[in-house]
């Protein structure tokens, strides 16, 4: 375990210089030499000089107003600031003089006199700059006295569910401010008035109704107790950390789990993480208290019937009986009649060993994972083109770009550290182009930040969108010839140049089609062009369309034209929803695939696994998930084990899935909760939360982070021995003695990951793959000399309208998306404080749409589509277009698919979650599928609630 | 499974190739991607199909794919 003493991590005071030329000085008599524009309170903590600061730490900007870090240097006059002043060849330092200790301690006496002394009672207390910075300067007497005038009755502001924020302790450094403005860029805070009378201000308005989006980097800024988390109110400061990664969206932030004891006190986001450099949201900052939730399941449950009480039983009890089951159906019906789902909230190693189980001992590649529901698209299109199913670039690469295009993605909701990064980017000068139905906050509603071009095409558009684009490049002579030649299928390449220069592929010829002037999409494709490092960065908005996969190549195509590849600042970048999407579609998860993208009709691949497992492998592809639950829906398919997914809430047509769930016999959930799959299910296995098991996850930059136990499972195993049980009991034992093991194994069967271990991952801190023999520590940028396929190749992109299409009785596009707080089907966000800010899922509707059905904000409305119905809060808003209506999914209730339709990407099968024609009216009660939906699960709950002891019930 | 939806799914991959201007590529490039990402079930099931139902409904690509590169 990577157990660190707490505090390991050291403040530099201001942030690093990346200079190349370097300068040698001298601090205190040391000797030192460092990149040109370090400050000299950088390079004295580099020389292991620590001098006094408060205003400063090294995630931000030096401010210099605090003059405690006053340093001499020989041959100046007065004394410079150490933070605002910047190494120069040469100069002697000295930080320590009885000059600069009289000056020290005349600010600090100052401070201190307005400051309550109640150190020993305060939260902070032995983790406190403040306290440090008195110590270090030898402050003993306050000669002011303490009854001059002062901010100690300020009333504390304890509105946001996570942090407080208490005036008194507050010493006016702006290190909240500056964190809010330059780490975060949302620009909540500021100090009002001026001089004494001047105080830290969210907008007048206490932080709740600000527009703070809590994500705790002024917390985490503040030097005092003035901004602190409330579970460190409550705990007091932890004395131990481990480093893990946040088990939330795709970003894959790295944190420092800060504990006492087993007992989580808070997350602190780490400084050294490649993917966050110390930056969280309040996803990953603060909402992890699900795992000490009273809703965690934690005993094994077993029934015959769902219509039957769950009955608790022992874990040797649970397993044996699922094994029972499984052979009992694979006797009756065959192996074809089973399979097995992955989630991308599992572990590398989880998914690894179930999709193992699945092929090796179910005997079927009958194992999908639920990138088959976001991002199959991505893992196909960029496959085909460029030759690898992952994203090009790192996330630290958008710090290069000149041009950034982002299509269907929504990142200061869905990715919102990797957006804080992308917003700097763009204050320091970046274009921005957003391909989006819906105004995104980034369109015009970030601080210092507008998009140069919003095309607010019409929903299902997107490869219309993209040939016109490619037709502008291609016909305005913007192609760089030189990069396709040498780098991609030069035929491929004519083909597809002489299919996006027709006529019909013009921007004029689709602007009724995409509902964008025809002007906007020329300019924006020249400023994609021509305007320098240009990246597109992509979400689910391209993908789950039933031309998801096709537009995914045309994004491709696009970039390869514009030579957009192979170097920093450029690239096709997938913003992946959930922590492990990229992960769980590397680890073999996939029907049709083993580990590293390779087929299952590929006999040498096929050969090594059957080696490496001892079993015969099928060459044939299994069923995806929406065959799966067709063919249950029909009677033939029987038995699934679904680990960390949630189908019966996250997948389209909800009413087909559970009807399709109803129809097996033998349906095994592991998982936190009691979910909605759950609810449909014979065998439940309580599963561990992240901060209860050793494994990895691989973010959208292919990283491969470490997530590592903090304390024991509640539920009394990691999930990878759960499933390891599972497949002994089934008659093949899989002899893993920790999750690093079954690492081990992936390494010694996948290329690309053929120098990954957890000690090498220990480490470097995080891993992107590939990483193998040419590439020791890993793959920052992709295809950077040649694409992995050798030659990237063109697809040509004919725009194929969805079949969903808008008519007289259904004449609304309904569209679906997330918001910040909340995390996909909710399970874990909806058992945290987080619902203070998203309390139910409501729908979007223009003002005209809401106008012409007489709907007013915060009516009720039924949303109808041919698949179902349901009923919804009315939020009125411009920031839909007229004839579309959006909303969320990430409270069960809400059945937000049940009205989504079976249409499906035509490559993959990827849901069309973004299209769904609707009919909107003004209801007063629920859906019938929602009033089935409250007594179902009521019933369900109870049966869980209710658990009867093994002698009250036997499953028959 | 529902013959319809599999005619739905493979005229769907029919439609993406049908700007291909190779047709005879098109056609192996189709096959391909049913033996690839079908089960050996449904791939029969469509040729059974296409058989008996002299492909009614179903792309002309499609059909023809079937016919000269499907795996069954
Ligand atoms: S904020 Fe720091 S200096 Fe102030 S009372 Fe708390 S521990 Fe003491
Ligand atoms: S929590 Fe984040 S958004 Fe809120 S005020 Fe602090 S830095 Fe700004
Ligand atoms: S949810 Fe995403 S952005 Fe937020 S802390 Fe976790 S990984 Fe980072
Ligand atoms: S730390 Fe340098 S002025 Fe405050």
């Amino acid at each position: 375990m990577d157990d660190i003493k707490y505090k390991a991590n050291v403040d530099y005071g201001t942030p690093k210089s990346v200079a190349e030329k370097q300068v040698t000085l001298n601090i205190d008599g040391v000797d030192i030499s460092v990149p040109e524009g370090t400050s000299i309170m950088h390079a004295a903590q580099l020389a292991g000089v620590t001098v006094p600061k408060l205003c400063a730490t090294d995630s931000l900007e030096p401010f210099g107003s605090c003059r405690l870090c006053l340093v001499e240097i020989e041959g100046r006059r007065g004394y410079p600031a150490s933070c605002t002043t910047s190494c120069v060849e040469g100069i002697k330092v000295h930080t320590q003089t009885p000059k600069l200790a009289d000056i020290r301690r005349g600010v600090m006496e100052l401070y201190i006199s307005d400051h309550p002394l109640d150190c020993l009672t305060c939260a902070t207390n032995g983790d406190c700059e403040l306290q440090d910075m008195a110590g270090a300067v030898g402050l003993r007497e306050v000669r002011y006295g303490y009854d001059g005038e002062n901010h100690l009755s300020s009333a504390k502001d304890e509105s946001n569910p996570y942090f407080t924020f208490d005036p008194s302790k507050c010493i006016v450094c702006s290190r909240c401010v500056r964190a809010c403005e330059e780490t975060q860029g949302t620009f909540a805070l500021t100090i009002e008035g001026r001089g004494f009378g001047s105080k830290v201000s969210a907008g007048n308005k206490d932080f709740l109704e600000s527009e703070c989006v809590s994500c705790g980097a002024c917390v985490q800024a503040c030097p005092t107790a003035t901004l602190i988390e409330k579970t460190v109110i409550e705990a007091g400061v932890p004395e131990h950390s481990i480093t893990t990664t946040c088990a939330y969206c795709g970003v894959g932030c790295s944190f420092n789990a800060e504990m006492k004891g087993e007992e989580v006190v808070r997350m602190t986001p780490n400084k050294d993480g490649g993917a966050n450099h110390g930056h969280a949201c309040v996803k990953g900052r603060f909402a992890w208290g699900y795992a000490t939730h009273k809703d965690r399941m934690i005993k094994p449950m077993i029934r015959k019937r769902i219509t039957d009480p769950w009955q608790e039983v022992s874990w040797d009890e649970a397993i044996n009986y699922a094994a029972s089951e499984i052979k009992r159906i694979e006797a009756k019906y065959g192996k074809d009649a089973m399979g097995g789902i992955t989630s991308s909230r599992c572990t590398n190693e989880e998914v690894y060993v179930t999709q193992k189980l699945v092929r090796a001992v179910f005997g079927t590649n009958n194992v999908d994972t639920c990138a088959r529901v976001c991002h199959s698209p991505t893992g196909y299109g960029l496959k085909q083109t460029l030759g690898e199913s992952a994203g090009t670039q790192t996330f630290d690469s958008v710090m290069k770009s000149d041009v950034i295009m982002i299509i269907g993605a929504n990142p200061t909701d869905g990715h919102p550290v990797f957006a804080s990064q992308m917003k700097r980017r763009l204050r320091e000068g970046a274009k921005l182009i957003i391909a989006d139905p819906r105004a995104i906050d980034l369109v015009e509603n970030s601080p210092h930040i507008r998009a140069d071009y919003h095309l607010n095409l019409r929903p299902g558009t997107n490869v219309a969108l993209i040939s016109a684009l490619a037709h502008v490049v291609v016909t305005e002579g913007m192609v760089k010839e030189d990069f396709v030649k040498e780098r991609c299928e030069w035929g491929s390449y004519v083909v597809w140049r002489d299919f996006v220069a027709k006529p019909e592929n013009s921007p004029e010829a689709l602007e009724k089609e995409l509902g964008v002037k025809a002007d906007t999409v020329r300019a924006a494709a020249r400023m994609y062009a021509t305007g320098g490092n240009a990246a597109i960065y992509y979400g689910l908005g391209v993908t789950e369309h039933s031309q998801g996969s096709t537009m995914v190549m045309g994004i491709a195509n696009l970039a390869m034209a514009t030579g957009n590849l192979g170097r920093e600042g450029v690239g096709v970048n997938p913003l992946r929803g959930q922590n492990n999407v990229q992960g769980s579609c590397d680890m073999g998860s996939m029907p049709h695939e083993f580990t590293g993208y390779r087929h299952v009709s590929d006999d040498a691949t096929r050969a090594l696994f059957e080696a490496a497992w001892g079993r015969p492998l099928s060459s044939e592809p299994g069923l995806r998930i929406p065959n799966m639950l067709d063919l249950a829906s029909e009677g033939r398919f029987k038995a699934l084990y679904c680990v960390g997914e949630d189908i019966a809430q996250s997948d389209p047509n909800t009413q087909h899935v559970t009807h399709a769930l109803e129809n097996m016999e033998c349906v095994i959930v592991q998982d936190l909760f009691l979910n909605e799959t759950a609810m449909y299910a014979h065998v439940f296995f309580p599963g561990a939360s992240f901060l209860e098991k050793s494994g990895t996850f691989t973010n959208a930059e292919r990283r491969i982070s470490p997530v590592r136990r903090v304390m024991t499972p509640k539920n009394s195993f990691e999930d990878w021995e759960i499933t390891a049980k599972l497949s002994k009991a089934l008659g093949y034992p899989m002899r893993y003695s920790h999750a690093s093991e079954i690492m081990d194994e992936i390494a010694a069967l996948t290329p690309t990951f053929k120098g990954v271990s957890f000690k090498k991952i220990d480490e470097l801190g995080s891993i992107q793959w590939p990483c193998d023999d040419e590439n020791p520590a890993g793959t920052p940028t992709m295809h950077v000399d040649e694409f992995v396929r050798g030659k990237g190749k063109f697809f040509i992109t004919q725009y194929v309208p969805t079949t969903e299409k808008v008519n007289a009785k259904y004449p609304l596009i309904l569209t679906t998306g997330r918001i910040l707080s909340q995390y996909n089907v909710g399970a874990q966000t909806r058992r945290t404080k987080n619902v203070e800010w998203h309390k139910e899922d409501v729908v979007e509707i223009h003002p005209h749409d809401a106008e012409d059905r007489g709907i007013h904000e915060g009516d009720w409305v039924g949303i109808t589509s041919r698949a179902g119905e349901t009923v919804l809060r009315a939020k009125i808003t411009e920031r839909v277009q007229p004839g579309v209506i959006y909303t969320t999914f990430h409270h069960p209730e809400s059945g937000a698919n049940v009205i989504t339709t079976d249409n499906s990407d035509w490559a993959t099968n990827c849901p069309e979650f973004k299209v769904t024609a609707v009919q909107v009216t003004r209801v007063n009660q629920l859906s019938d599928w929602q009033q089935h939906y409250k007594t179902f699960s009521e019933a369900q709950i109870a049966f869980a609630n209710k658990k009867l002891s093994k002698n009250t019930q036997q499953p028959a | 499974m529902q013959t319809e939806q599999l005619i739905k799914m493979a005229n769907q991959i029919g439609d993406f190739f049908e700007a291909e201007p190779n047709q005879s590529q098109a056609q192996e490039d189709i096959a391909n991607h049913l033996n690839r990402f079908w089960t050996l079930d449904m791939r029969r099931q469509l040729a059974a199909y296409a058989k008996e139902k002299n492909g009614t409904g179903l792309h002309q690509q499609v059909i023809s794919a079937i016919s000269t590169h499907l795996k069954v």
